[in-house]
This record gives structure tokens, C-alpha cells and sequence, in this order.
């Protein structure tokens, strides 16, 4: 757990003008939005002309420390942010270090209003600050070196963390000068360097996460060991928004090494020596619950509420034109009901929490995305300020999004609280698919016109889900029934379509929504570039060239569309048996497109390969642009090919990796990716080329069966 | 009661409940936090552990059966990070979350000291009790054959390349080329 630091110490030194650090630290604010966080500020401390809410430090061993304001949950993060720095910086690579940030308001995300990772903008939001603080610190470094050798700094410049005198050839490493360049006065503006002369951006560097994560010494969350910690469990009702009637904790207690049993607000905790004894203990409770009024809700009702809404109009996201009475005068209609089912995040580190509350002090290790609501609700527990409140960042095995909610915080502070111990609590795999804040179910009615060149002249969408924003933020931001990230990915279709109607239906339930990889476009870009594709069929047209012509406007989607065709041989001849599918969609400022290979046969469809053609402006870092590429096709695969969450009895009904089961190394074709170079200003890829993968290979089903796939996953009914 | 076993090459004794698996005692009685819980039903493989070389889930092994054989883990595989698989999985730059990478690179292990030259059918059936949800799967294959290389030690060793440290295999990165 090296990589952490201190919140107590750090927050302090932030404070108190960095006084204390060793060496040079450059403390500067990210993400560049100051007027956003001057609004949040909540210590009162309004006057305070700057705030510093990073830093890089030159410590006199060469060493140089990163803070990374972000949750690492495998996309990279504290590379990419730290190649930035580096960039500017001309630090030796081999020598940076990075820490986790406490929770501060300091760190407040203003996307988000809150501190936390999310919505593939970390790097994005990075972009100019982190080399702008790299570059102040090189500056600082040199005007360093000069005072020493009695020059001028502009005779000197800095490569691989040594100032050099250009002249005399006198070098200075930047551990040396580090103590002497904390006591200059920082530059006020400073230049960064023309993307020509970049030696850091674009290369495809290797994670310094690496190595810790190939010998078991990377800390998660459920790693944290204190001393005199205990182990828990919890029961929870399994019908969602019931309680706990009564229980018999007595069999529980007789298991020996069970230290305790007793209620907390999501049902009864077991406490132990270790997390097995515990799970024992929970075995052996007998509890009653009072399951409340959603026992009866299916998936059969969920649905039919969806389609009884779609009956009447919703909510208006997007309207242009008169698309009711292009329809109805239209010589050729098509109209489609498409579905997605629930998802669970199902991240390989079952949630977890530590946490030890004191009387006035609360301290969480946590691998939370989101770092606001965990300081806060430990507090709330504590019955403390939030000041009072400190989170531990570890290394998240996965996040996905489920990690931006504190559920598994507040079972931890509980315990804690009621044990006066640390506490850890673990979850089971059963408890993780069973109690997650899913990927809404949704359900959209889907119409279209097409003109006699067979080209769209009408579109209308009707989607109907829960809200994730309502249960993330509360019903007072939904307030006006429309909540954009039920609607992305189809709402903003990029077609060039004279007429549009895309409305919405908050039909909310008991079944807790969250964000899940891609959001809204998980689900959406599924609908609109299926449903893309039954007008290039009804238009008798190539599905490439039918989007091509209707993308003229949009070259960045036409810029992706065009090499994934180009390298995934759209149109070339394919062994007997395969045939291909192709989709485009722009999430989070990212666009990708996306042709699959598949063939189908009596076993069900075989994905062969997935061409990937991604520009999210310009590259950071290659390398983990292709890994998070990779990695969402599979979490594409996965949700096309693989199950889904289903309600039952106001409960789910998966339960282990048995009945919700991941795609495989055998299942896993071969993806082929490529990057359209760009001078753009970089955007996330840790979300955007997971929407294409399923209507890419549910187009390829229907070029290989004239079957038309309309619901996730692919069911063996649906293929015959 | 005691069990007694060889854990990373040194004997070992513990006094748990015989029926207590060998993760838990792992990570919990031991604080050996680098195998990892992910399913408890041998179902995901983040936990598995050599049991005298066999790659097995340590999950649903109780602590009772590995009396007196060896036992070996993430921790126990190389003192220096230097075992043919730590070294490819660096090189080629596998990890991403990391979460089940212990019991990848367990699982991978295993394999590879029984079969030096896996092919890709014999990788697939070695792996496919692996989970990454992150979707490493190409990576890992990758890098099983680069580590079948090293071991063997015929290949060019990475390392004499300066520019490697740094940067990500050319194998892994190279424009347009598949993962």
C-alpha cells in the first residue's frame, strides 16, 4: 500500500502552503475549473485566492511524486495523468512515483460536484494543468541551476531529470537543485511545448502500475489489514427494498469465532476473526424478513410498465422537424420494439469496504470511485464533519461504475461504529450480482420514413427506463422527467435526418439503476445502430454505405466508419460460413466504429474478430488506449453473448459466475484495433467502444441468418 | 487443530478449522493478500495456488488437504519478480485492473512447467477457468508464448533493448496490429 498516503498529513500539507515536503512541490489546481470548485468550497475558507489541489514533488533522491486525484480501476489513469506531467516535466520516467489524493473538497470533479472518477474524462480534464504544472516545475528546476552556476536559465535546458549548461556542459540532477528550486519564485505563465516536440505523448508506455500487479503487491481494497480488525458479513433481504422482520441470532453465535451478530440498515451483520467464520455464522442465522411491497415485481411486469408507457407520449429529448407527419405520409415505414435487460458491473473484486469510527475520527480504505459521498457518510456515521473524515483510495479491481456508490461503506462504518474496531466487510460474489445498482432495462418503440431513395426522412425514438440520475442524485434532478443518460447514444443520433422525435419515459422501480460501462449508450447505441441497419435492408442498401451517406456532415464519425471498413475488409470476400456487421457511435466525446466477423451455426454465434477503428483525438498513450479497446469489446461481447439480470419475485435471480457467467479466453475472438491520428484535444477511452460491439454483431446475425436480433443477449430461439 | 505444509518453499503450521479453505487462511490468518477471493466456487480462478504444482482453487480447497505438501502462491513464485511469466506479463503489459492477474499468472505458471511450448489450443484449455473481467484474454496469450521463449531462453531477452523498459511490446502496440 505505498502508494497511499496519509490523508491527515496531506490535507495539511496542502493547507498550510506545502511547508514540511522535502525537495520541490509544485501544487497547482485540477482540473482548471475554478469557478466551479470556488462555488462548492465548503470550509468556509472563501478568501483563499488559490486553490492547489495537486501536486508534483522533486524529492533531493531524484524521486518524483505524482498525486493522482483519480480512482485507478485498471483504464490507466495514474499513467496517463502522470505522462502529461512528465511531458513538461523532462523527468526520467524510470524515477516517477505516483499517490493516491485524499477526499477533499479541493478534488471536487466538476462534472460531478463532487470528487470522483467517471464518464471517461480523466484525461480530458488532465490535459492542460498536469503539463502546465510539469512545465513549472522544469522551469523552477532550471532557474535553479542557473543561480548555482551563475548564468542565465535560457542558456541551460533540462532533459531526463538533469539541468544542463549548454555551453559548459555543467549538469545538475533535479533531486540536487530541488531543495534551492522550492525557493523560487514561480513563473506566472508558462509555454507549453508545440505537440511536434512531444517525447512523452504518444508513446506507448508501459503502466507503472505493472509491476505490482504481477507480484499480488497491489493494494485493493479488500487487502487492508489494521491492527485488531474484524471480518463481517451481511444478510440482505433479497427482495429489494424490504427489511429485517426479526432474526434468530443464536446458531450464529455458537459458531466459534463469531464475535457478534447484529442489525445494521441493510439487514444483519455477522462479525469474525476472519471472513470464512464469518460467512459460517451468516449460514447458520435464521432471519425474518418483511420483503415489503415488490415482492411481486418481474421482469414480466417491468416490461409490460414499459411498453403501457410507450403508449402515450413522453417526455421530448430531441425534436426537429415534424416527424408525425413525415410518417404519416410515407410511402415505406419501418417500425421496431427493441429491449435490453438489467447488467450487473460484476467487477472480479467483490465490493468491500474497511473503515474505523471513532468518536472523533473516521478513517475508510476504500476502492470507491467516488470519494466525496464515502468521506461523507463515514462522517455522518461518526457523527463528525467531514474534515474530520478520512478515505484511503486503494487500487480498485474494477469498477465500471458500480464503485461510485458508498452502499458498501456504509455496512463498513456500521460495523466499525458498533464493534469500536476497524472493520471490514466483505461481499460474496452472490451478494454482489444479487445487490448492485444495475444497467437499467430499457425498452424503446423505434419508427422510421424513408423517402423514395430509400434514405431516412423521419426518425422517432421512444425509450422507457429508470432513471439512473434519480437514484444517483435524487429525484429533485429528474424533476422535470428527463434524465439525458437514459436518452444518450440514441437522442444524439449523428444521422442527417430532416425530421427527429426522440421522447422519454421515467417509468421508476425498486431495482437500483446505476452507471455501467458506456451508460445510456450501452444499451442505446444497441437500438439505433440495429435499428440503422433494418433501414439500409428495407433500403436495399450496403449497411456501410447507407451510413456513409447519411455521416457526410460528421467527419469524425465518418473518419472511424471509413477505417473500420477500410481494415476490416468490409466488402472483400470471408470464409464460407462468416459474415460481417458494422456500427458507429460517439460516446463521451469519443468515436468508434466497430466491424465484427461471425458465423452461426446449431451452437450459437461465433465472433471470429472485431476490427476496432477509435479517434479520441489526440493520443496519449497507444498502449492503453488499445488495452481499454480490447477491454471493452469484451465487455461488449459479454452483454451481447453471455446473460443478463433478471427479477423475479422482487429479486434476482443470478446469483455466482455459474448463472452469470463472463466471457472467456475460448470465446474471445481476435480484435484488431486502430487509431485515427488527431490534433484534437484527447478524450476518455475507458467507456466509448463498449456500445458498438453488440449492434456490430447482432448486423452480422442478421447478414448471416435474416434473423433481426432486437433483445440482449442473444437468445439460441432468436437464431432459427 | 494443526496443519502443517510447506508454504513458498518453507514449513508452515497452522491451527484453524480443518474445513477452513485455504484462501481464507491465506489471506486472513496469514495476511498473504495476494491471492485473491472472486467467486468461492472455483468458478472465476482469481484464487488459485499451486498445490505440489498443480494449479488448483484455493477457494474450495480446505486447509485439511494440503497437509504436509507444498504450497505455493503469487508471493512464493519468484524472490525477484523473475519467473518467465512475471517477466512476459510485464513485458508485454497485461494487467489492467489487476484484480485476477494472481491467479492468471498462477494458472499460466502451472502450464507452462508441464507444457514449455503450450500451443494455443493447450492455452485456451489451461485458461479458460480464468476470469478477467477487464478482458485481457489476448494479452495473456501473448504472453504465455513470450514466457514459453524466456524460459526456454533461446529468444532475445527484452531487456537488452533499451527502449523496453519503457515502452509496451511492439508485438502489443504495433499500429494496427492485433491484440
Amino acid at each position: 500500500m505505498s502508494t497511499q498516503t496519509n490523508g491527515l498529513d496531506r490535507r495539511n500539507f496542502l493547507k498550510t502552503g506545502l511547508a514540511g515536503a522535502a525537495g520541490l512541490v509544485v501544487a497547482f489546481y485540477l482540473p482548471g475549473r475554478r469557478e466551479v470548485l470556488a462555488a462548492a468550497r465548503l470550509d468556509g475558507n472563501a478568501a483563499t485566492p488559490d486553490v492547489l489541489n495537486a501536486f508534483i514533488q522533486v524529492a533531493p533522491d531524484d524521486s518524483i511524486t505524482i498525486l493522482i486525484a483519480k480512482s485507478e480501476m485498471g483504464q490507466g489513469v495514474v499513467t496517463s495523468l502522470s505522462m502529461l506531467a512528465a511531458e513538461e516535466l523532462e523527468c526520467d520516467w524510470k524515477k516517477v512515483q505516483i499517490e493516491f489524493a485524499p477526499a477533499a473538497v479541493v478534488y471536487f470533479d466538476p462534472a460531478f460536484h463532487m470528487q470522483g472518477t467517471g464518464g471517461s474524462q480523466s484525461v480530458n480534464s488532465a490535459w492542460k494543468p498536469m503539463r502546465e504544472a510539469g512545465a513549472t516545475a522544469r522551469i523552477m528546476l532550471i532557474a535553479a541551476a542557473a543561480q548555482k552556476w551563475g548564468v542565465d536559465p535560457s542558456e541551460c535546458h533540462a532533459e531526463n531529470g538533469v539541468v544542463i549548461h549548454t555551453a559548459s556542459k555543467q549538469r545538475a540532477t533535479y533531486g540536487s537543485l530541488a531543495e534551492a528550486a522550492s525557493k523560487v519564485t514561480p513563473p506566472q505563465n508558462v509555454t507549453l511545448k508545440d505537440p511536434s516536440q512531444f517525447k512523452v505523448v504518444g508513446q506507448p508506455f508501459k503502466r507503472l502500475d505493472t509491476p505490482i500487479k504481477t507480484n499480488g503487491k497491489a493494494g485493493f481494497g479488500i487487502d487492508v489489514r489494521q491492527p485488531g480488525m474484524v471480518h463481517a458479513v451481511v444478510e440482505r433481504c433479497p427482495v429489494f427494498g424490504g427489511k429485517v422482520a426479526s432474526f434468530d441470532a443464536t446458531k450464529a453465535k455458537a459458531v466459534p469465532g463469531v464475535k457478534d451478530v447484529f442489525q445494521i440498515s441493510d439487514g444483519v451483520a455477522v462479525v469474525a476473526d476472519n471472513t470464512w467464520t464469518a460467512m459460517q455464522g451468516r449460514k447458520a442465522l435464521d432471519v425474518q424478513w418483511d420483503e415489503g411491497p415488490n415482492a411481486n415485481v418481474s421482469n414480466e411486469t417491468i416490461f409490460k410498465g414499459f411498453a403501457d408507457a410507450c403508449a402515450t407520449p413522453g417526455v421530448v429529448s430531441r425534436k426537429e422537424g415534424d416527424a408525425a407527419s413525415a410518417l404519416s405520409s410515407a410511402s415505406q415505414k419501418i417500425e421496431a420494439v427493441y429491449q435490453a435487460p438489467y447488467q450487473a458491473h460484476a467487477t472480479m473484486e467483490p465490493m468491500n469496504c474497511t473503515a474505523h469510527i471513532q468518536a472523533d475520527r473516521a478513517e475508510v480504505w476504500a476502492p470507491t470511485q467516488f470519494q466525496t459521498p464515502t468521506q461523507n457518510t463515514a462522517a455522518q456515521i461518526a457523527g463528525i464533519k467531514p474534515d474530520q473524515s478520512f478515505v484511503h483510495t486503494t487500487y480498485l479491481g474494477g469498477g465500471f461504475g458500480r464503485r461510485g456508490w458508498s452502499d458498501f461503506v456504509t455496512e463498513a462504518c456500521e460495523i466499525s461504529k458498533h464493534m469500536n474496531a476497524p472493520a471490514q466487510v466483505t461481499w460474496s460474489r452472490e451478494d454482489d450480482t444479487q445487490h448492485d445498482y444495475y444497467r437499467p432495462a430499457s425498452y424503446v418503440k423505434i419508427s422510421a420514413a424513408l423517402g423514395p431513395d430509400g434514405n431516412p426522412t423521419a426518425f422517432t425514438a421512444r425509450v422507457a427506463c429508470d432513471s439512473i440520475s434519480r437514484w444517483f442524485f435524487g429525484p429533485a434532478a429528474v424533476s422535470n422527467g428527463m434524465d439525458s443518460s437514459s436518452v444518450e447514444g440514441i437522442s444524439d443520433t449523428p444521422y442527417d435526418i430532416p425530421n427527429i422525435l426522440v421522447d422519454y419515459h421515467m417509468v421508476t422501480g425498486p431495482i437500483p439503476m446505476g452507471f455501467w460501462r458506456s451508460v445510456g449508450a450501452s444499451q442505446n447505441g444497441f437500438f439505433l445502430e440495429s435499428f440503422m441497419d433494418e433501414l439500409a435492408a428495407a433500403a436495399k442498401k450496403d449497411p456501410y454505405e447507407y451510413r456513409k451517406a447519411l455521416l457526410s456532415k460528421k467527419p469524425r464519425h465518418l473518419g472511424v466508419l471509413n477505417l473500420a471498413a477500410e481494415k476490416g475488409e468490409w466488402g472483400k470476400p470471408l470464409p464460407k460460413g462468416h459474415y460481417r456487421g458494422i456500427a458507429v457511435l460517439e460516446a463521451f466525446s469519443t468515436y468508434v466504429a466497430e466491424v465484427a466477423e461471425v458465423s452461426v451455426d446449431k451452437d450459437g454465434v461465433k465472433v471470429h474478430k472485431v476490427t476496432v477503428a477509435l479517434d479520441c483525438g489526440r493520443v496519449v498513450n497507444p498502449n492503453i488506449i488499445r488495452q481499454q479497446a480490447v477491454g471493452a469489446v469484451v465487455y461488449g461481447l459479454t452483454q451481447t453473448l453471455k446473460g443478463s439480470i433478471t427479477i423475479d419475485k422482487g429479486r434476482v435471480q443470478q446469483a455466482n459466475f455459474d448463472t452469470y457467467d463472463m466471457l472467456r479466453m475460448n470465446e474471445m475472438p481476435v480484435v484488431d484495433v486502430h487509431i485515427v491520428p488527431s490534433e484534437e484535444t484527447p478524450t476518455g477511452m475507458g467507456e466509448p467502444a463498449v456500445p458498438p460491439v453488440a449492434p456490430a454483431i447482432c448486423n452480422a446475425v442478421f447478414a448471416a441468418t435474416g434473423k433481426r436480433i432486437r433483445h440482449l443477449p442473444i437468445a439460441p430461439e432468436d437464431l432459427t | 487443530m494443526a496443519t502443517h505444509f510447506i508454504l513458498n518453499g518453507k514449513p508452515k503450521t497452522v491451527d484453524v478449522n480443518p474445513a477452513m479453505p485455504l484462501l481464507w487462511v491465506l489471506r486472513d490468518n496469514l495476511n498473504m493478500t495476494g491471492t485473491k477471493f472472486g467467486c468461492g466456487m472455483a468458478l472465476c480462478g482469481a484464487c488459485t495456488v499451486h498445490i505440489d504444482g498443480e494449479a488448483t482453487r484455493s477457494c474450495v480447497t480446505p486447509i485439511s488437504s494440503v497437509a504436509g505438501k507444498k504450497v505455493t502462491t503469487i508471493e512464493g513464485l519468484s524472490a525477484t519478480d523473475s519467473h518467465p511469466i512475471q517477466r512476459a506479463w510485464i513485458e508485454i503489459d497485461v494487467p489492467q485492473c489487476g484484480y485476477c492477474q494472481s491467479g492468471q499468472i498462477m494458472t499460466a505458471s502451472a502450464l507452462l512447467a508441464k507444457t514449455p511450448h503450450p500451443t494455443d489450443a493447450e492455452i485456451t484449455d489451461a485458461m479458460a477457468g480464468n476470469i478477467c473481467r477487464c478482458g485481457t484474454y489476448d494479452r495473456i496469450r501473448k504472453a504465455i508464448h513470450r514466457a514459453a521463449e524466456l524460459q526456454a531462453g533461446g529468444a532475445k531477452s527484452a531487456s537488452a533493448d533499451e527502449n523496453s523498459e519503457l515502452v509496451a511490446s511492439a508485438a502489443t502496440v504495433s499500429a494496427g496490429g492485433a491484440e
